[in-house]
């Protein structure tokens, strides 16, 4: 594998409308080539339709896909060379698994032998090697989106393009299969788009995260560029737990437990102390706005504070916490749907420490 | 224990409500023509469907059949594709338009044909100086039953391209594949169940419309008499043979088509 640091996708002024409906507003992004990006945002927020443009199953109203520095934009489907695994899997049910992964090579009219050679392959490389004979419908849910994978993987596509790919599947095959991905990404190299609303998903295999809200890009950078320097309020709250105290959004570990009051503190009252082996959440409410907070220590931290349930204290956001302004941005789209799998919004409801 | 029981009985009694009605305007009568078919005799029944003019209706009734129900075959596909899959407009004309007939009466439908192709109709003068004759002659026949039986393959494949959802075309086209191709390897796969089923549907319509077909046809007999025809010619001129028989061939040939598709059904799972 060539080591070239190309632009696999570049994504420029891309804006996408159905009719008053604004589905994408003036989207910039670089893929490197050979990279995993992930497309992380609410449901609603536009992830989907940036993949399905990439891919030309959408045509944007406005601005340029490139895929490997080639202007594509107006390019068919058929003729982009990308592999596209959907989100329901979207198996041909009357093929049986090896007539699905050949489908795209007997089209495009490859020689009878490398095709079998190809999906044989495939089959080998997504673990499917005994079924190929089955249809989808006596395949499991993992298997039929490897099989999905494979068929996707079969014309050598340029990118990869997955749309939820886990996202109708159990939690304990998602992380089984979110972590087979990421191997085969490494024995593959495809350069590599995955839509989710999964915050750890994404933090756990994209090198690249893309968060987005409302049709447009919010931030995109690494996993930890996102957590430790979130540009607003939004990047803020939807990757990572976040805290609204005092009119500012401050991460759990960054809240900061006084028995005293000092500057930028607020007054508490502790709701719940919970030990998890080597870290404990202390769980509050805020006096007057009687808002729910909660801090993440680890145990040598809790111990000398002495604390126990009932008791006044002191709260605020460390001085070196990360923190912006709480306008109220994150509730407005947390309430109209549940919140994302496993990312926590605004301290509304504690749960476990990442 | 009681509520079982009671469900037990409601059930049980459907289901013999269901029978019941079905034995009494479905099985019986035909099975009393049936067995009243052969009152005389095989040979009756034989000689009675090998007249010169049993043979020439049951001549007529297939090609009509073979005419018409490829064609709305493909017209139907066509139109259940357009309603589905694109975003035409005048869609909803369209899916008005193939419900005419089965909103309108048979006879009426007879009677447009007459007036627009007839001697005195809008075409027909002119259709017959170029020296074709539509009405009372096959190809008006050919029309009605094709108008008659429009509707069925599209309504059963419309439901069907719904329900499958465009999700394997679109894969399809991700992995290459042109529409020509996406049509035969992946819709028409997809949706030939309903297909065939409006293929049985269009078939048992084609072969048994009566109503259209006695207005255009002009009722010549070993001409322009389809099978239907034929029977109620023979019931009118009280040779019950006749009429029996032919009756029992048009079931035949219907319950053959829907043979036919369970057949291959079968072979299929």
């Amino acid at each position: 594998m060539p080591e070239t640091q190309g632009h696999g996708i570049e994504v420029t002024g891309v804006s996408k409308d159905y009719g008053d409906f604004q589905a994408l507003t003036d989207v910039n992004l670089i893929v490197p080539d050979g990279s995993m990006t992930a497309l992380l945002g609410p449901s609603g927020s536009g992830k989907s339709t940036l993949l399905r443009t990439i891919a030309g199953l959408e045509v944007p109203s406005a601005g340029i896909v490139r895929i490997g520095g080639e202007d594509q934009t107006r390019k068919p489907v058929r003729a982009r060379n990308v592999g596209f695994v959907f989100q329901h899997y979207a198996a041909f049910k009357h093929m049986t698994v090896y007539e699905n992964i050949a489908f795209g090579p007997k089209v495009r009219k490859w020689p009878k032998e490398r095709v079998k050679q190809r999906v044989y392959e495939l089959l080998d490389l997504v673990q499917l090697s005994g079924l190929a004979r089955r249809y989808p419908s006596q395949l499991s849910g993992g298997q039929r989106q490897r099989m999905a994978l494979a068929r996707a993987l079969a014309v050598e596509p340029s990118v990869l393009l997955l749309d939820e790919p886990f996202g109708a599947l159990d939690a304990k095959v998602r992380k089984d299969l979110r972590t087979w991905l990421r191997r085969l990404h490494d024995e593959v190299h495809v350069t590599t788009i995955f839509v989710t609303h999964d915050q750890e998903e994404a933090m756990d295999i994209a090198e690249q995260i893309v968060v987005m809200n409302d049709g447009r890009i919010e931030q995109t950078g690494s996993a930890t560029d996102l957590y430790d320097s979130p540009e607003n309020e939004f990047v803020m709250g939807f990757v990572g737990e976040v805290n609204s105290l005092g009119g500012k959004l401050v991460r759990p570990h960054d809240v900061e437990i006084l028995n005293h009051e000092a500057e930028g503190t607020v007054e508490a009252e502790i709701d719940r102390i919970v030990k998890l082996g080597f870290a404990a959440r202390v769980e509050m409410l805020t006096v007057g706005e009687k808002g729910e907070v909660w801090a993440q220590l680890t145990r040598t931290e809790l111990e000398p504070l002495n604390l126990e349930s009932g008791q006044k204290v002191f709260v605020r956001p460390r001085p070196d916490a990360v923190v912006k302004e709480d306008t109220g941005v994150l509730e407005e789209i947390f309430k109209e749907e549940d919140p994302p799998a496993s990312g926590k919004p605004t301290g509304v409801t504690p749960g476990l420490p990442v | 224990m009681t509520s079982n029981f009671k469900s037990n009985i409601s059930r049980w009694s459907l289901r013999y409500i269901a029978l019941g009605y079905l034995l009494m305007l479905l099985l019986l009568p035909i099975g009393v023509i049936l067995v009243r078919t052969f009152d005389e005799g095989v040979g009756a029944v034989i000689d009675a469907i090998t007249t010169p003019d049993a043979l020439a209706a049951l001549r007529l009734s297939l090609l009509t059949v073979i005419i018409a129900v490829p064609l709305n075959t493909v017209f139907g596909i066509a139109c259940a594709l357009i309603m589905v899959r694109s975003n035409m407009r005048g869609k909803s004309i369209i899916n008005a338009l193939i419900d005419v007939p089965f909103a309108v009466s048979p006879v009426v439908i007879g009677l447009a044909l007459v007036l627009v192709y007839g001697t005195q109709g809008w075409f027909g003068a002119d259709l017959a100086a170029i020296g074709i004759q539509v009405i009372f002659s096959t190809p008006g026949i050919v029309m009605a039953v094709i108008f008659v039986s429009l509707p069925f393959v599209a309504r059963e494949v419309i439901p069907v391209l719904q329900e499958v959802g465009d999700d394997q075309e679109k894969a399809a086209e991700t992995l290459g594949a042109s529409s020509w191709q996406i049509f035969w390897k992946i819709t028409l796969p997809a949706i030939r169940w309903g297909v065939s089923y409006g293929i049985v549907l269009t078939t048992a319509r084609a072969l048994g419309e009566f109503g259209a077909v006695t207005i255009v046809s002009g009722r010549i007999s070993g001409e322009t008499e389809t099978l239907p025809l034929f029977v109620q010619k023979e019931f009118e001129t009280f040779n019950s043979v006749g009429a029996y028989s032919a009756s029992m061939l048009l079931a035949l040939l219907a319950l053959a088509t829907l043979l036919a598709l369970n057949l291959m059904r079968r072979k299929e799972n």
